[in-house]
Formats: structure tokens, sequence, C-alpha cells
């Protein structure tokens, strides 16, 4: 069933569909990305799904050359799990947002993540409504002026990774709309991932929430304000390497020196750590905002599982069919 | 294990056993339908329980009953009234006693009539003594003492003992109506197969029970009701209607091909389909215990788009919860099957009474114009057939399909022949592994000129790859598509999906044409039917047309309507079949509604009947 192995291109991933995102928005970066990196999986093109809710980012599906599922709102978590307890062979990618994911599909994104299905969820992060038209979002910080906040709005705000934590995720990760290199290798690593990956992308939306993530990502001052996690490396930052993280009790702090070395007491990143209390104390920092791989831990797929039962089910059965299943449990008797 | 004395024989008898919903009635009627229908009774049930799982001790709302008829005839209904009440404790006799017609024998557990216990059923004073139940036969013993009395060498605790009454009871009425214990001893002997001092203690109760009532004479006689000879040959087992149920979409799923996908939330009375589902894993059986209503609605509809024979399961409140997503499965033409199993609504209503008030619900009960294939099982075996026929046409339509069964069908059950799995034809798929387009493209809304089903083109098809969502589309390509005239035609080629299902015709019992035409659906069957008969056989010109299919409706159903002076409509809600049939076909039809969270009564049905008859 599968197509003959050839090298494909990005331009093979590219659907025959307008695409119709806002001009400037980040939405255009992350599609980029994702393309350049499809034909780098190895993973035949029949067997690529992305799967989207309702929202500016849901739309991402019909701009990829590969099956696509556009749902509704909230519940693209759960169709996809429908879909990847049919045929486990499949590669899902699961594209959300802020509203879409953390509003009215919380609930599935808290239990698809807990469950370990294994798909790749990336949760565009815009801090704002974008297909209604500019309502501030579950991720919308406090006071946040908006068409239906005019007073400035009431609710605190979620962070994303710290949900996904909580949710117990196996692979947790942290990229931005404006570095193509960095995003790649985060989806490539997600991709790699087997069982849950949930990756948060920091994303401009230049309609209605123009310079969201300026304060960290804007190109003056990034190198300061961003702490690029890799696994075995201390948490060092700033333009000239010479500020970092250290852990003081239960707390992570900043830390600087002078010179060329690094101190020994600042932390090392080591996403393999079961626990995600680390995970979390990073997911504390805005300033340095951390981004990378928070958290890399096997657990069994749940997709994998629910096979798994099967075939045990069906090897006790030893080939019993529907006529003993209409017996099974039952008293039977004859009528002559 | 029969008596010498002989029984005076009866053709049908309905029974009832009341009691708290700890003391183990619905177990003892189950035993006891089980064991009647293995000597060859017809037989069917009624269990009726509260919602509360332990409501307090000897209250009214902790009463639980399980009513059963059963016969050497066509038994078609639990029974209006019952011929013996089983009464545990005060409660059980209050809420039961005024369904009893008189002359009815009551067996009450004259321990139970304790102060306390009548207190808490609101009497003032023992209705055993204060000439209550002069209408009535009493037969009162004190089942409690002559439980403990038979087991005081078992080395179990008391309490254990107390919850051996209930085997007592149905001892006594084995005897009554000259039933073996063999079935009822087996099962206890398979059930606490770890526990052999209780099969033991269970056994000498039943046992105890069955010679008190032989020795004491404590009934003046007791009778037989011969094996059922109407009932065709073959091996049978008693069936429900969740199970039924569950059979037939995994028999169905198999006949396809496909892996079955249950994607379900625990609701009452539902959640027996996803019990019995979890049991079939090794015929490919994949059950998910969703978060909620949505979550399971939409991981059937994914599972759709991947290819398996994808169900959900739910009652009404669920329904309501899964509009939009079934919304999206008629959008984007996959077959997906919806189980609503009514309860008495509305909102949580009563969940454990049963109803067929959502039939609009499934019909209309979504945003836009959103046509869903509609079928309704009229016996709990029926949900085995029509299950099958649901998955059918959901998978030659390519649309979704609801059954709609209801408390009743679910939990009631009867004798089921059982089917011969290769007597099933296999059901057709419409996967596609080619591009249908010009320049092999894929044309993913290609309609079948017949059946107007879309190809399935299911992910891993090398070469088909497209995107399908929620958005209108262009016909024939599956492109999205804002163009007026493409929705209007899309809006109406997707209630001519419907349109061109092939069902069978209704099934007319009675003359073709005449005085009066009852429209019936689902689990009324079995009343109105037998209504129609006792009429027939007084020389009433009475036809029953019942519908199994209700959307489409029946090719024959209209002309039928117009061959009848008068239709009548009775359902278990407030005349929804009976608008629809009215607005369909502009025939004055007469609505006989009813809400009691219970099935119609046969008495009723006959009354009415004939009331409209000679008006
Ligand atoms: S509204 Fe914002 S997020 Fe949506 S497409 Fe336009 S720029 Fe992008």
């Amino acid at each position: 069933m599968t197509s003959a192995v050839v090298q494909l291109k990005k331009k093979d991933f590219v659907s025959d569909q307008d695409v119709r995102w806002c001009p400037g928005c980040g939405d255009y970066a992350i599609l980029n990305a994702m393309q350049r990196i499809m034909p780098e999986l190895g993973v035949p093109k029949e067997k690529i799904v992305f799967v989207s809710g309702i929202g500016c980012s849901s739309r991402f599906p019909y701009y990829m050359n590969t099956y696509g599922f556009h749902t509704i709102h909230g519940r693209a978590p759960a169709f996809a799990t429908g879909l990847k307890c049919t045929n486990p062979d499949l590669t899902v990618w699961l594209v959300t947002g802020d509203g879409d994911g953390l509003s009215i599909g919380g609930n599935h994104l808290l239990h698809v993540i807990r469950r370990n299905v294994d798909i790749n969820i990336l949760l565009f992060n815009n801090k704002i409504y974008g297909l209604t038209k500019g309502q501030y979002s579950p991720t919308s910080e406090v006071g946040t002026v908006t068409k239906s906040t005019p007073l400035g709005s009431l609710d605190r705000p979620l962070n994303p990774l710290r949900f996904a934590l909580a949710s117990e995720a196996t692979f947790v990760a942290r990229t931005y709309d404006t570095d193509l290199k960095h995003m790649q290798q985060v989806f490539k690593a997600a991709a790699a991932h087997k069982g849950v990956s949930f990756v948060e992308i920091l994303q401009n939306c230049p309609i209605f929430n123009d310079g969201c993530w300026t304060e960290n990502l804007a190109k003056k001052v990034r190198k300061d304000k961003v702490l690029f996690l890799e696994h075995g490396k201390p948490m060092v930052y700033g333009a000239d390497k010479n500020r970092g993280l250290k852990l003081d009790g239960l707390a992570l702090e900043k830390t600087s020196w002078e010179g060329d070395e690094t101190p020994a007491d600042v932390f090392v990143h080591d996403s393999t750590v079961e626990s995600s209390v680390l995970a979390t104390l990073l997911t504390e920092f805005t300033d340095p905002i951390p981004v990378g791989i928070f958290r890399e831990v096997q657990a069994q797929p749940y997709d994998e599982a629910l096979i798994n039962q099967l075939d045990v089910a069906k090897d006790k059965s030893k080939g019993q069919g529907l006529a003993e299943l209409y017996r099974q449990g039952a008293n039977t008797w004859t009528v002559e | 294990m029969t008596t010498a004395a002989p029984g005076i024989s009866r053709d049908r008898v309905t029974i009832r056993f009341a009691g708290d919903s700890g003391d183990g009635m619905q177990l003892t009627g189950t035993q006891f339908t089980t064991t009647s229908a293995m000597i060859g009774n017809d037989v069917s049930t009624f269990p009726d329980f509260p919602a509360e799982i332990r409501a307090p001790a000897g209250t009214l709302p902790g009463v639980s009953g399980f009513q059963i008829q059963f016969g050497s005839v066509n038994i078609r209904t639990p029974g209006d009234a019952p011929d013996v009440l089983v009464a545990m404790n005060p409660a059980a006799l209050k809420v039961n006693l005024h369904d009893l017609p008189d002359g009815a024998t009551i067996l009450v557990n004259e321990d139970s009539f304790s102060e306390s216990n009548l207190k808490k059923a609101g009497y003032a004073s023992n209705p055993l003594e204060d000439g209550t139940l002069k209408a009535f036969r009493v037969v009162k013993q004190p089942i409690t003492t002559l439980t403990r009395e038979a087991l005081k060498e078992i080395g179990i605790d008391s309490g254990s003992k107390d919850r051996c009454k209930n085997l007592f009871a149905l001892g006594v009425m084995y005897w009554l109506y000259d039933r073996p214990l063999e079935p009822t001893l087996e099962w206890l002997s398979t059930k606490f197969k770890k526990k052999p001092l209780l099969v033991e203690a269970n056994h000498i109760a039943l046992k105890a029970g069955f010679h008190f009532a032989d020795t004491t004479e404590v009934f003046t006689s007791h009778y037989q009701v011969p094996a059922a000879t109407h009932l065709p040959a073959g091996e049978y087992r008693q069936v429900m209607g969740n199970e039924a149920l569950a059979l037939g979409l995994t028999t169905a799923a198999q006949k396809a091909g496909l892996p079955l996908f249950y994607g379900s939330y625990p609701i009452t009375p539902a959640s027996d389909v996803l019990h019995h589902l979890s049991q079939h894993k090794h015929l490919d059986v994949r059950t998910f215990q969703a978060e909620d209503e949505m979550a399971a609605v939409c991981a059937s509809i994914g599972a759709a788009f991947g290819g398996a024979m994808a169900v959900t399961g739910t009652s009404g409140p669920g329904v309501a919860l899964k509009a939009e997503a079934i919304g999206l499965a008629v959008m984007i033409e996959l077959p997906l099957i919806i189980v609503n199993v009514q309860r008495a609504g509305p909102s949580t209503g009563m969940p454990t009474k049963t109803e067929q008030a959502d039939l609009l619900q499934v019909m209309f009960g979504r945003n836009g114009e959103s046509p869903c294939g509609v079928v309704a099982p009229a016996t709990p075996g029926e949900c085995f057939t029509l299950a099958i026929e649901a998955c059918r046409l959901a998978l030659t339509h390519m649309v979704p399909v609801f059954i709609l069964t209801d408390g009743y069908l679910a939990n009631g059950a009867e004798p089921w022949l059982l089917p011969n799995p290769d007597d099933i034809p296999e059901i057709k798929v419409n996967f596609i592994t080619e591009g249908n387009g010009p320049d092999g493209v894929l044309n993913g809304y290609q309609h079948d000129p017949e059946t107007l089903a879309r190809p399935w083109a299911i992910p891993g098809t090398p070469g088909l790859e497209h995107r399908i969502g929620g958005l209108e589309k262009w016909d024939v390509t599956g492109h999205i598509s804002y163009d007026p005239e493409n929705h209007h035609h899309m809006c109406k080629l997707r209630a001519e999906k419907i349109e061109r299902m092939v069902v069978p015709d209704a099934e007319l019992i009675g003359p073709e044409e005449g005085e009066l035409l009852v429209v019936s659906w689902g689990g009324t069957y079995g009343a109105v039917l037998t209504a129609a008969e006792e009429l027939r056989l007084a020389g009433k010109e009475i036809t029953v047309c019942h519908l199994r299919y209700i959307n489409p409706f029946p090719k024959n159903l209209e002309a039928t309507l117009r061959k009848f002076k008068k239709v009548i409509v009775p359902e278990l809600n407030l005349g929804q079949l009976c608008m629809m049939i009215r607005a369909k076909f502009m025939v004055d039809a007469i609505s006989y509604p009813k809400v009691h969270g219970r099935p119609f009564q046969v008495a009723e049905l006959v009354a009415k009947f004939s009331e409209v008859l000679s008006d």
C-alpha cells in the first residue's frame, strides 16, 4: 500500500489551496518549517494526517498536501484519538491554538495528553482569538483590552506548558515563529518521540495582537531574553553567554558571571528525568523565556496498548467467531 | 423436582418481585425468567429500578421491582398487572399495591413489617392487619426467620444469611409455578465458584423455600404453565436489548470486514452496550471510554475517517451534547451509527425510566439542514437485526444513522433464536484505492448515481491525500465552497441520500384497509399488538402498522394511511411521530400520548382504541 520510495521534496507537501492567513501572520513561517521537515521524516505522504479544530491555526491542514481533517471547535484531540485507535500506523499531527486547545477544547487536550496517544500536538499561542476578530483568550494577560473586554480582561492566564506537564505529557517543548531553524529542530524531535508530543509555538498575530511576543523575541533583545534549552548542557543565555539559571532550594534562580568559564552551579538541563518538577519550574520563567525541549520521557502510547489488548484477546479466544459470541455467557436451550 | 400434586394449567402468568434495592430482586427476577425460558415458556420482562444505587433501606424510593410475564402462548409484553406480587418489605408493598387487580396473590415477608419499617414506608398502621389488603389473597410468611432457620448450620455471618432470603422466596415461586431448581442451582455454583459456603447457603435457601411451599400448603394449589408451541424450532437464549444491540454491531462490522470502534461515555441506560462490546475485543472491537459525550462521538468520527465501522452510544442528554459533531458527520458524508437508548427527560429527567421523547431530537436536533437515518427496534431481540441494518444503511449511503431504542427494550429480555452468522449477508464498503477524477485525482464528493454515496478514501491510501472538514463542499471535487447554488444543491443532495435508502415496507397486522389504523414505533410494539389482537378477537376492525424505519419512512406508509377511516398514533411522548405524520402526509392522525416513564399497558390501549372505534 505504501508508495514507492522516492525522495520527496518540500513542494510535494504544498497543497493546491491558496494560503489565506493575513499578510505577515506568524502561521506562514510555521507552515514553511513544517513543509520543510516533512521529507526528512521518512514517512510516506499517505501515512501523514493533519487534524485541526477551529480557528486561524486550524486552517493548517488545508495547506498540507497530506491527509487532513478540519474538524469542529476544540475537539480535534478526540478525532485524532479515534483515528489513531483505528490505524496506529499513521503519523498524526494535531494543530490547535490557545482558544481552540485551552478554552473550548481544554478537556479534550487534557485527556489526549494523559492517555499518551501517539500524536504530535502543535499549539499556536498568539494570546488572542483571531478568526472571531480579536477577543481575549485563555493565555491573554490580565488587563488585555479587546472588543469583548473594553476595560481589560479579568481572568488570569493559563500557561500551556504547565497545563501539558500537569496532564503528564511525555514530550513537552516550546519554539517560536521567527526561528525557522529552531522550529524545524523541535518539530523533528516531536515527530521522533513515541507517545504524545506537545509543542507550544509562540506566534505573532499582526492583526489583533501585534507584538505579543516582542518583549522576548524582538531581534535586538532575543539573545538576552531567550534561554535555549539543550539536553545535557548548562542553562546558559545572554549575548555574552554569561548568564544562566541555578537551583536554589526549590526554585530556579538567575545568575551571572564574568569570564568564559561557566560556573559549576549553573543547572544542567536534563529533559529525560521522570519527575516533571524541574520542567515545571522552567515554565515559570518569562525572562528569559526557555525554548526547546522541556521534557522527554518514555511511556507506552495508548493506541499501542489498545492494539496489544486486541492481540491478547484474539490469542485467548482461539479463533472463536460470531457463532460462539452469540452463546458467550448465556444459557441456551433447544426448542424442537 | 416436581411434586406429585397436579397443578392447574395456565396459558400466561404475570408475577412481580419487589423489595429493597439491596434485596436482590433483579437477580431473583432474572433467575425466574431464565428458568422459565429454559423450560420452553415465552417470556417478557420489565425490570424497574431506582436511579439511586442504594437509597436508604426500607424507604419508598429504594424499592426495586422486576416483572415477568411467561406463558405457553405468544408473550409480547411483561404483562399489565401481576397475578402474584412478592413484597419483601412494607415499602415494596406500598409502591406496588396500586398495580394489583382484585384477587391477586401477595406473598409478603412478614418479618420485615416491623414498626420502624412501616414508618419508613409511611404506613400509620400495619396493612397486614388493618384490612388494607382485603381484596387480595395474602400469604404472610416469616421469610427472614425461615431462611435463618434453614441456614443455622452454615458457618457464615448473619448478614450473609439474611441476604439469602430472596432465594427462599424464589424457591416458593418455583413451587407455585412448577419450575425446576436446577438452572438456578447451577448458576449459583458458577457465580460463587470461589465461595463454596455461599453456594451451599444459597442452594439450601432456594430448596428450603420450595419444600416449605410444598409441605405447608400455604398455597391451596399450584400451577402449570406448559411450554410454548409457537416458537420456531432451534437453539435459544435469553437476550436483553442492550446485549442484542452489541452483538448486532459486532456482527455488522465483521460482515463489512471492518474493525468496530465504539466511543462512549457512561450513561444510564446505555452503559451496558459499552460493557458488552468491551467483551468482544477478540473480534476486533475497539471500545473507547471517552472523557465526555463530545469526545465519544468525535473519536468515533475520527475512526470513521480512518476506515472503521464507527459507533457512538448514549441516551438523550448525550445526544444533545453530540449534536454539533453529528452535523459534521453529515457534512463530511462519513458512515456513523449513533445509538440513543432513550430515557425519560427533559434534562436528567428520570434516568432509569423509559420514554420515546427523543424522536424529534434525533430527527431535527442539529444546526442547519442535517438529515440522518433513523431506525427503531421493536423488541429486545430486534436490537440485533436493526443494528446490522443501521450499519448497512450507513455504509451503503455514507451517512449517520440513529438507532433509537429505550430503557424498556434495553433492559427487557425475551427468548432469542440464535442466528446463524453464515446466513447474514456481507456488507459492501465504498473504499476507493485509485483516483476517480481527471488525471487520477480524487473526486472526493463524486456521488454514486444510485446510493448517492461518496467514495471512502482512507488515510494510508497512496495518491488520494485530501482534506475534509465542516465547511460546505463543492459537489464532485469536495473542495471548500461558498457558492449559493451549490449549497442549495448539497443540502438537497444530503436529504436525498436518506430518501434513497432502501428499507422494507412497514409490517401491517390486520386487514389492509378499514376502520382504524394504529401507527406505532419502537418498544410499544408488544403492547400495541396485544391490544389490537384482543380487539380483533372481539370482532373489531383494527390494523397495526408498526414502524421500524422512521427516516426514511417505509414507502408503503402513505398509501396505508389513506386506506383507513381513522389513524391513531400511541407513543410514549407528547405526540412526536403523530406530528411527523400529520406534517408529512396531511393525514388527520389522532395522538395517544403518554409519559409516565413506563411502557403502555395493554388494557389502556384496548380502552383507547375501543373509544376511537366507537366515536
Ligand atoms: S487574525 Fe491573526 S492569527 Fe489569524 S490569520 Fe490573521 S494574523 Fe494570523
